[in-house]
């Protein structure tokens, strides 16, 4: 018993020994480094992502960490006075929130925005058409609850085309619209143009004209946040408006502004 | 067993008890608290009676109860099993029993979905057969609640099986009882009180159940939308709808509870 005690008591000493040399030398070696902490909506996750080696290596010496979340979620996080550098999220209302409880520092971009399309199986088996085709026991579809940004851009379609949808499902976030179709738990659902690219070959996106009405399409705002390392902010901000972010937003399905 | 209750001989709890005791219960009751300061009183009787909100109190409602049926009518025999057969690697059995309360529900729930949806190994056959869709009806709920609601019942159940012993059983086949009627007589109502609690707890987890739910059934309205599914969905832009129905979630199984603990206290005694 008292042996085993002396054993955990040793190796404890060691491991606490190997963290203080740790973090001794690497002090010792490198200038002090910075983090960037990004608050960003989730359907930014892939396209971040792949922005943070080359940002990281265009300034030496900093990190970048991300939050990523629903943009409800993040601007409420903001304001409530989470420590972030930069907020990004994915509609213009949630930007608001944080701008109105006086958050966010200048004006915020609007870089990119993203459109709906009917996700289907590979080969569109139910030949879906547009938005009228899904009416019906047929063809099965999920959607996003009217009460998050992807189901209230829903809502805006299908008052665009002047139909109501009658979905098995009305989901809590887009991907998991994306899941039930490549499942094929349902026949087609309505997600981001960005979703049907992220699913690789396992769904088709089926374009439709009320896409781009009112309300349907959905937009993609940067800004920094008040009390955060202003001048990361900025270089993140312009980092992800300028041609490498341009080209990475692109190739991702979203459409620039 | 001394009980404040009974008066005259009440047991000091040693004071080193209390301290923790006070955080712990406050580490729960605060944030309930919360919720209550939180409410818009003055919207109350609007937010928690919109039609949305009347469905999923109802269906909350009726799919607890048929949940809480179902985990009686398999959790009962499971745990009569657990506490009294001699099944070689009954401990290999009992922990797979147990695996909801470690699983994240929303695993769970997708591994129902992948079982029973529409390309499953099961769900393929169903639909086949009898062209029965399971993922997106209101089965679909009752099954997810039954398991991660289960293994509530059974812990108790088996807890309560062990503890009374198999002495009266004993004596009732020396009377000469066959097993059934041993079981239907003497078992059970021994062991009601854990039955009680066992469903009280079943009932609870299941009223609050979330991920394995909307991971399996989805989530429409007066179909398989429940109280807590409203409420996350709700929270994501009108807070205080949320925060009402969660009341109402809280007075629900507070309710339920204070009343099957007296219940199963005068039980008792």
């Amino acid at each position: 018993m008292s042996g085993a005690r002396r054993l955990v008591v040793t190796a404890l000493a060691a491991a606490l020994a190997l963290t203080v040399t740790g973090c001794g030398s690497s002090d010792g070696e490198q200038q002090p480094t910075r983090t960037l902490t990004v608050s960003a909506a989730a359907s930014l996750t892939d396209v971040y992502d792949g922005l943070k080696p080359r940002f990281e290596q265009a300034n030496p010496g900093t990190t970048v960490v991300f939050n990523f979340g629903g943009s409800d979620t993040l601007s409420q996080q903001v304001v409530q006075g989470a420590p972030a550098d930069v907020l990004a999220t994915a509609s213009t209302r949630t930007m608001q929130t944080a701008q109105q409880a006086g958050r966010i520092a200048g004006e915020p971009v609007t870089y990119a925005t993203n459109r709906l399309q009917i996700a289907v199986q590979p080969g569109n088996p139910k030949q879906v058409t547009g938005l009228p085709s899904l009416v019906g026991p047929q063809v099965t579809e999920s959607v996003c609850a009217p009460a998050v940004p992807c189901g209230a851009a829903t809502e805006a379609a299908e008052r665009a085309a002047g139909v109501t949808l009658d979905p098995v499902s009305e989901e809590q976030d887009v991907r998991s619209v994306l899941q039930r179709v490549q499942t094929r738990n349902v026949d087609a659902g309505l997600v981001y143009v960005t979703d049907v690219r992220a699913a690789g070959g396992q769904v088709q996106g089926v374009d439709f004209p009320e896409a781009t009405a009112p309300g349907a399409a959905q937009n993609y705002l940067v800004g920094a946040v008040v009390g955060g390392q202003a001048d990361l902010a900025d270089a993140w901000i312009r980092f992800v408006t300028g041609p490498q972010g341009d080209a990475a937003l692109q190739q991702a399905g979203f459409t620039l502004r | 067993m001394r009980t404040r209750r009974g008066g005259a001989t009440t047991l000091a709890l040693p004071w080193p008890v209390w301290v923790p005791a006070v955080v712990g219960f406050g580490l729960i009751a605060v944030p309930v608290a919360g919720l209550v300061l939180r409410t818009n009183w003055a919207d109350f009787g609007a937010l928690i009676t919109t039609p949305a909100a009347l469905d999923a109190l109802w269906l909350s409602l009726q799919t607890g109860l048929v949940s809480t049926a179902l985990c009686l009518l398999l959790g009962t025999p499971l745990a009569l099993v657990l506490a009294r057969s001699d099944l070689p690697g009954l401990a290999v059995l009992r922990s797979i029993v147990l695996l909801p309360l470690v699983l994240p529900p929303v695993v769970g729930g997708l591994t129902l979905l992948f079982l029973l949806g529409r390309t499953g190994p099961i769900g393929q056959l169903l639909d086949a057969w009898f062209g029965i869709t399971v993922p997106f009806s209101t089965e679909a709920v009752v099954l997810a609640q039954t398991f991660v609601a289960m293994p509530f019942l059974v812990v108790s159940l088996e807890g309560a099986l062990r503890t009374a012993g198999e002495r009266y059983e004993v004596v009732a086949a020396t009377l000469g009882a066959p097993p059934l009627t041993a079981l239907r007589r003497v078992t059970l109502p021994v062991v009601l009180p854990g039955l009680v609690s066992g469903s009280v707890l079943a009932f609870a987890r299941a009223l609050g159940e979330f991920g394995a739910t909307i991971a399996f059934a989805g989530n429409l309205q007066g179909t398989t939308q429940t109280l807590p599914l409203l409420i996350y969905i709700q929270s994501q832009n009108d807070l205080d709808g949320a925060v009402a129905m969660s009341l109402v979630l809280v007075v629900v199984a507070v309710l339920v509870i204070v009343a099957t603990r007296t219940r199963d206290v005068s039980g008792v005694r």
